[in-house]
């Protein structure tokens, strides 16, 4: 059973505004029909020149061995467009815990928390100084704690609160989902209809 | 006295969301009832899958549609499809609806058509409903007044098993649009306007009713394309109040409430709309009169201009923006502070779950009779569903795209997306009335500007960026 209380990782930095979910993972790799497996492709195009794996874009984060993780931090409005949840599955596969930006788009907020993966939203000010942290020194670590909804860069001891729900909260810790949830509610569900 | 009827007073989005909550506690999500769930072969498969690890059965069928449309060719419809893993993604979609027992309109079936195309059209979808589907664009049905939008595979998953999903309601906001459009500009240089106004993000949290004369006098079809980009501003979704114009469109449909039920539905419908005093979380006003035909020059919907405008300078972009304006522009091959009229381009797509509907064809059509396309364009023009492609038919519509050079192509996402066959090639300029301008959004390295039917289809007569006005 997956589950989420705290991690400390270095960071994977992609200092980039409206990352959308096409380019976190194009609609052509969207024909698989698992969840596994989507993690090669993940911002393919951005990683690969004319698509091809042995042309490694060396410019791009993902292909500098200098920049590790399972943190990756971004710039605001991360995962706008499609409602594609292989985006999610995508991170998750490649190995990603936890996305720190400042503005998360909501479709994907969802998807991600739904894959235990931890979207924490952070201040303009403290994202910049994540990248700038980890500029300076690529080995920085993050400590991400959920039951204390706290981000810690720890070299320099900045700290921040973050948002998240109650529920969804307790789901990442308990390793509970959704639709336990719902399947629960069965009876007050088929009640419900009655009433229509 | 006042102030009690104040607090009773409600949003459109209050009332609908409010009478479909199942069970709420505090600090959790509502429990929200889904009247109708439409899938397609794409973020379907880890669902059912899902289902049968858990040995559940899908909970309401009848509320369950599905079509195939994101991975189907939009040529030879009637052969098995060529490229495998699309052909194994819509035959899984046809094992899965077979095995849970669900209603499939599959490729050749006569109500086949993009999701979103098929439910206002077969009258399935109706004012007062909950709708979702695995797809941002779901948004569309908006139009209908229902609360509309987009979920992810887990999440269809859960409405799969229950007919229900766990959502927090979203903060409410208006738009008002007044006074009357000018000539050459339709709904989607509305919404096109809108989202360059306020940004790809800025409506990130709210669900947004459009309101306002000018929302007022538009077709459904027209509200359909306005509401369809809602999720473009970042919106979990738009919606309209429901009017006669929504009424006359339903009256008649397949699946639409006839005698009785229509009397029925007809009085409740009535009562959907914002009361006078609701009050919403953020309201923004526009002047219909402001907007001209749009076009986008970047690569996120809010990347858009009046076609007559400039680019921005960098200089004239705030700071912070730069870096992406300026990406945006390479992969654009773009320089700022340039008007892009009469820049040529090499590909134009007519088509998407934003304008593909009869009367963008019929727009297009009224258009391009007697004329001729440019030589250094391929025009596509894909119809949304098979009962729009029989319509274009019928109506001499698909007579005067082929005098003119235009390809009437089976329907489907298309161009769109870059998933199924129909791609831009690498480098490529195409006008495309779709919704994303997304880098790689219609093919690796494809460079997208969005635009209306009208300005696309000027763009395919003159083989370039064109004011549609010169021509009206």
């Amino acid at each position: 059973m997956k589950t989420f209380q705290k991690i400390i990782s270095t960071i994977v930095p992609l200092p980039i505004e409206n990352v959308d979910t096409d380019q976190i993972i194009p609609a052509r790799f969207l024909k698989a029909t698992t969840r596994e497996g989507f993690g090669k492709n993940l911002f393919r195009d951005w990683r690969y020149e004319h698509d091809d794996e042995n042309k490694p874009k060396k410019d791009f984060v993902l292909n500098n061995p200098l920049f590790k993780g399972e943190i990756l931090a971004a710039e605001k409005n991360f995962g706008c467009g499609s409602s594609r949840e292989h985006a999610a599955w995508a991170l998750a596969d490649y190995g990603f815990r936890v996305v720190v930006s400042s503005f998360f788009a909501d479709i994907f907020r969802n998807n991600a928390l739904n894959n235990f993966i931890l979207p924490v939203t952070v201040s303009e000010s403290f994202l910049g100084q994540v990248f700038d942290e980890v500029q300076r020194n690529p080995k920085t670590e993050i400590e991400v704690d959920l039951p204390k909804q706290t981000i810690k860069i720890l070299s320099t001891g900045a700290s921040e609160q973050f948002e998240i729900n109650l529920y969804k909260k307790e789901c990442l810790i308990n390793g509970y989902d959704d639709i336990d949830y719902l399947l629960n509610l069965k009876d007050k569900i088929e009640e419900y209809e009655g009433t229509r | 006295m006042i102030l009690e009827e104040n607090n009773m007073s409600k949003t459109l989005l209050d009332k609908i969301w409010d009478g479909h909550v199942v069970y709420s506690k505090p600090g959790y999500p509502d429990v929200l009832y889904i009247d109708a769930h439409f899938i397609h072969e794409v973020t379907s498969p880890q669902a059912f899958d899902g289902l049968r690890e858990r040995n559940i059965p899908v909970f309401r069928i009848k509320q369950t549609h599905a079509t195939a449309d994101h991975n189907v060719p939009t040529l030879n419809q009637h052969l098995p499809i060529r490229e495998e893993l699309s052909r194994r993604q819509v035959e899984m979609l046809t094992k899965n609806c077979k095995d849970f027992g669900i209603e499939l309109y599959g490729l050749g079936h006569p109500f086949n058509g993009i999701v979103h195309i098929i439910g206002p059209e077969l009258g399935i979808t109706l004012p007062g409903m909950t709708i979702v589907c695995g797809d941002s664009h779901t948004s569309t049905h908006g139009a209908f007044g229902t609360i509309a939008f987009g979920i992810g595979t887990s999440q269809v998953e859960q409405v799969l098993a229950t007919q229900c999903t766990l959502q927090y309601k979203p903060k409410r906001m208006k738009i008002e649009i007044n006074g009357k459009l000018r000539k050459g500009v339709v709904s989607k240089d509305i919404i096109l306007y809108i989202i360059s106004q306020i940004s790809s993000s800025g409506a990130t949290g709210y669900f947004v009713e459009y309101a306002g004369e000018s929302i007022r006098n538009l077709s459904m079809e027209a509200r359909m394309t306005i509401c369809n980009m809602s999720i473009e501003m970042g919106a979990r979704g738009g919606l309209i109040a429901p009017d006669e114009t929504t009424f006359n469109y339903i009256k008649g449909r397949e699946f639409a409430p006839k005698g009785n039920d229509w009397d029925e539905a007809l009085a409740y419908w009535k009562t959907l709309y914002s009361d006078k005093d609701a009050v919403f979380d953020k309201v923004l006003q526009f002047d219909a009169a402001d907007i001209e035909p749009m076009i986008t020059y970047g690569t996120n919907p809010g990347m858009g201009m009046g076609i007559t405008k400039r680019i921005p300078s960098l200089s004239e972009v705030e700071g912070h923006d730069r870096k992406s304006f300026r990406k945006a522009l390479d992969y654009m091959a773009l320089e700022d502070g340039i008007s892009l009229l009469g820049k040529p381009i090499d590909y134009v797509f007519i088509g998407s779950c934003t304008n593909s509907r009869i009367e963008d064809l019929r727009m297009v059509a009224s258009f391009v009779k007697g004329k001729k396309k440019a030589d250094n364009v391929q025009v596509w023009i894909v119809p949304g569903s098979k009962q729009v492609e029989k319509q274009a038919r019928e109506e001499g519509i698909q007579a005067i795209f082929e005098a003119a050079g235009f390809q009437l192509r089976g329907p489907g996402c298309s161009a769109c997306l870059g998933m199924n066959e129909d791609k831009i090639p690498a480098g490529k300029y195409c006008v495309s009335t779709s919704n994303r301008n997304f880098e790689g959004r219609q093919g690796p390295n494809a460079r997208t500007f969005l635009t209306s039917p009208l300005t696309a289809a000027a763009a395919a007569i003159t083989g370039k960026i064109t004011d549609v006005r010169e021509y009206l």
